[in-house]
């Protein structure tokens, strides 16, 4: 590995420059607007992981005993609402792209620092209204929203908590507005296009959907909101409205944010399966375009959300078809991650575990998605427990896995120090593990046939096995998040300094200190070399290493 | 072992059999797919682990490599989607000879009635063997009718029908639940379908009713004046309605539809929304003057009207397979009977 190479706590960074709660709070600074999100995320997580956990807890015993039916509906609500729009949503583009996108490209910030800050304060005032919302009694629809249930009958907080998803979708559309134009615009001379990292490709791509998708929930939450308030008959048919309208509506932008959660994560996954197997990417052409078919596509699926709901036939038939065309481009991006394992050299620090984790938990959640997709299939799993296995799969092994095998490959660059190895690698097993220990038994529970969002399972007993061995499964999970979380703030103080570039990883992130100084680069960079030149960072006298096997 | 571990609910629809195929298929398929993906993976990491003085070697990527896993995986995709589709299409086609079952649901609870005029809440007996046709709607949020032992589940909304069928092939008493997300007692709005042998199912059905459902209707038609303007030949100010259920419907815009239960709903409920050719909008609406409960008689009554005399099914629309009691025949109230008097509307 690379030697440290000079004290670090003498040179001026993006971190000691200035001290005050006024120089983060005003900073426009793309790396401590990611720090700034890094914390509120992670604030929100740990929320959204408390519910997950009382959840569990209820699930442990048939009856409701823990808490009422009424505070379980609230409780999975609040799940939902908090890990999608507060931390799933934003986790991987706010952070890790915030910090990453503008020094992958050699750019000083973002092209809009000060949008970059209110997509923040966006996020963050959209923070306050959803933990007041929850804090005075919450909502109980499900993050789903469905009508007419929240326009007629609940009498919970609809209105604040839409309005919150309603501020948060802003703060999301302008992180991607500043991505595109960013990456546009910014590029360093020589950082063509084809020279991008597929980190940077995932974000453009993941651009596009947050731009054009997310308008249509806001306007979604809207009109919830003039129904509700004003009788407005949109959704309901009691004043000539239609409900499956709502569902064509939500899910138009809520299923395309799955690959606003997932499509950043594959990013990062392809920056850490090339630089610890030291080789480019198999097939990076394949793996770039593939993000952005996956936007594309992600557009054209929404429907298979609904194939119960009332829709013909024949929409069914369409959307399940064109569900298994946006499955091509994923099982693109697995086959080339694997095919660049072959005939590297591969370490298993902890940012690879996390990686290899990813893979094994997408694959699962990939494939399950096929189930999903097939009419036969959907019919008797939709609604069940295995779709509540289904998502967690893509959403938590996969995008959750990638945040944390990122966050320990960029930690170095980040914070200037080295996180503890032996302990993260735990961390990874313990994650691993406790996640298909708490969602695998899901998948059974769910097409034995235990509908999800109940309460209450005392009338059918033979459900409990399933739901013990997920909620044991559930505290390893548990244990396992905690653990980086502690070690991360542990090594903030105590770690090993870090070198500039402690991975010998390609890519202009590792060229320049660790922490990076506020503006990045010292002089603007020329880019000469391809993206994972790991050939030249390996052998700069190629004919004395040999290559045969 | 594996009998207090189960990996699917029991088979008890002629459905179940077709559905459970097609999930052996896709997790022997995922297996396959998962066991490549996997152990490709774990080998690589082994076998190239990284050693002193070996580097890595560059592979650019391949075209036929790409093309061969986009295409191949595509194939397989396909095939999932056809026989995905067929096996949806049965599920989703109710044979014409189903006895009819019209389902109101609410928050908490199932409200089933047989066109023979039988009436339960939360449970619904069926004979084995008898295609069952639902015909289901909601008073007020959208709920789903799902029945896991026959695979089986259809969502069910306010202000329209939806339907859905099954034969059951199994006697037994099965889960029903609502799948989808109605409010606080969610996960209490569940019953069973009890699933019984023919002769048992008579004698079930033996018990009083207060006649089928099409009479019922048939008296709401008579009480509600619909046979002044809906008469019986050709004078009437509202189309004539014997024998138009099942039939295209040639509207005043020039378009044709079908008049099916949606459409008799929406012409009772809506009455401007779709107007026979040749007539004039001037029925008025019965929105908020009929419950669920008597519209679902009016369509039954309205359906009976087309039923062809003699052709096997009776104005109930009964199948002859299953033994009907006579019209009307109210002896001692049954337990059907009884709970009948219980709902509320």
């Amino acid at each position: 590995m690379a030697m440290p190479n000079e004290p670090q706590g003498e040179r001026t960074n993006y971190l000691n420059k200035e001290y005050g709660v006024w120089s983060w709070l005003l900073t426009t600074d793309h790396k401590r607007i990611a720090l700034l999100y890094l914390m509120s995320v992670t604030f929100f997580f740990f929320i959204g992981g408390f519910f997950a956990l009382l959840i569990r807890l209820e699930l442990l015993t048939p009856a409701s005993d823990l808490v009422q039916a009424d505070t379980y509906n609230k409780l999975f609500t609040m799940h939902g609402m908090v890990m999608v729009f507060f931390f799933l949503i934003p986790v991987v583009p706010a952070v890790l792209g915030n910090f990453l996108v503008p020094i992958m490209i050699g750019a000083k910030d973002l092209a809009f620092p000060r949008i970059n800050l209110l997509s923040w304060y966006l996020y963050a005032i959209a923070g306050l209204l959803m933990t007041h919302c929850m804090l005075t009694g919450g909502v109980d629809t499900g993050w789903t929203f469905y009508t007419p249930f929240s326009t007629a009958f609940t009498n919970t907080k609809i209105i604040e908590a839409g309005l919150a998803a309603f501020v948060a979708g802003f703060s999301s559309i302008f992180t991607g507005l500043n991505f595109i134009v960013t990456i546009h615009r910014m590029r360093a001379p020589g950082m063509t296009w084809s020279r991008l990292p597929l980190f940077v490709w995932a974000h453009y791509a993941t651009s596009i959907i947050q731009i054009l998708g997310t308008p249509v929930v806001a306007i979604t939450i809207v009109l919830v909101a003039a129904e509700r308030l004003f009788h407005l008959g949109i959704f309901d048919p009691k004043l000539g409205g239609d409900p499956l309208l709502f569902q064509h509506l939500f899910w138009f932008y809520s299923h395309p944010a799955v690959y606003i959660m997932i499509l950043p994560s594959m990013g990062i996954i392809s920056e850490i399966i090339a630089c610890f197997s030291r080789k480019r990417i198999f097939g990076y052409n394949f793996v770039a375009l593939s993000s952005i078919a996956i936007a594309v596509l992600g557009f054209l699926v929404w429907a298979h959300h609904m194939f119960v709901a009332g829709i013909s036939v024949y929409a069914a038939l369409i959307f399940s078809f064109l569900t298994y065309f946006v499955g091509v481009p994923s099982a693109i991006k697995v086959f080339n991650w694997t095919a660049t394992l072959y005939k590297g050299s591969i370490r298993y620090d902890a940012p690879m575990l996390y990686a290899f984790g990813f893979l094994g938990l997408f694959t699962i959640g990939g494939l399950t998605g096929l189930f999903l997709a097939c009419l036969g299939i959907n019919v008797h799993v939709t609604d069940t427990y295995f779709v509540v296995a289904h998502f967690h799969y893509i959403m938590v092994g996969g995008v959750l896995m990638a945040y944390l095998g990122g966050i320990h490959f960029w930690w170095p660059k980040i914070s200037g120090r080295m996180y503890p190895e032996g302990w993260a690698r735990l961390g990874a097993l313990t994650v691993f593990i406790g996640f298909n220990l708490t969602f695998f038994p899901q998948f059974i529970l769910g097409y034995l046939g235990m509908p999800r969002r109940y309460a209450d399972y005392s009338h059918m007993p033979e459900f409990q096995v399933l739901n013990v061995l997920s909620t044991a499964g559930s505290t390893v999970l548990g244990i396992g998040y905690l653990l980086p979380m502690l070690y991360l703030l542990w090594s903030m103080r105590y770690g090993k300094p870090a070198s500039d570039n402690p991975w010998n990883a390609a890519g202009l992130e590792w060229k320049i200190p660790s922490p990076p100084t506020t503006f990045n680069f010292e002089e603007e960079p020329v880019v000469t070399w391809e993206a994972y030149n790991y050939e030249e960072l390996d052998a700069p006298h190629k004919e004395e290493v040999p290559v045969a096997r | 072992m594996l009998d207090n571990f189960p990996l699917w609910p029991e088979r008890a629809s002629s459905l179940a059999a077709n559905v459970d195929a097609l999930y052996i298929f896709l997790l022997i398929v995922s297996a396959l797919m998962t066991t490549i993906i996997y152990v490709a993976i774990i080998y690589f990491a082994a076998r190239y682990r990284r050693q002193q003085g070996v580097r890595a070697e560059q592979i650019e990527g391949s075209t036929p490599l790409e093309l061969t896993w986009s295409i191949i995986p595509f194939i397989i995709f396909m095939v999932i989607f056809l026989w995905g589709a067929v096996v949806y299409f049965k599920g989703r086609t109710p044979p014409r000879d189903s006895t009819e079952v019209y389902v109101v649901a609410k928050q908490w609870m199932w409200k089933l009635e047989h066109a023979e005029g039988q009436r339960e809440i939360n449970e619904l007996h069926v004979p084995v063997g008898q295609n069952v046709k639902l015909i289901m709607t909601s008073q007020d949020v959208i709920h789903s009718f799902y029945v896991p032992a026959f695979r089986m589940k259809q969502d069910v909304l306010p202000g329209r029908y939806t339907m859905a069928w099954f034969r059951a092939t199994k006697p037994g008493t099965y889960h029903l639940f609502c799948a989808e997300y109605c409010g606080t007692q969610h996960s209490a709005m569940i019953g069973s379908i009890v699933v019984m042998e023919p002769a048992q199912y008579e004698t079930w059905m033996s018990g009083g009713t207060t006649g089928p459902l099409s009479a019922t209707g048939e008296k709401i038609f008579a009480e509600l004046g619909c046979a002044t303007c809906h008469r019986t030949d050709t004078q009437g100010r509202g189309p004539n309605l014997q024998g138009i259920f099942g039939k295209p419907v040639l509207l005043e815009d020039g378009r044709t539809v079908v008049a099916d239960e949606n459409y008799v709903r929406e012409s009772i409920l809506d009455p401007g929304a779709k107007i026979v050719n040749g007539f004039k909008p001037v029925m008025p609406t019965f929105q908020g003057l009929v419950s669920e409960e008597q519209l679902n008689a009016l369509v039954a009554y309205v359906k009976s009207l087309s039923k062809p005399v003699g052709a096997g099914a009776d104005a109930a629309g009964v199948k002859p397979a299953v033994a009907v009691p006579p019209a009307g025949a109210t002896s001692a109230p049954a337990k059907a009977a009884t709970k009948g008097s219980q709902v509320k509307q």
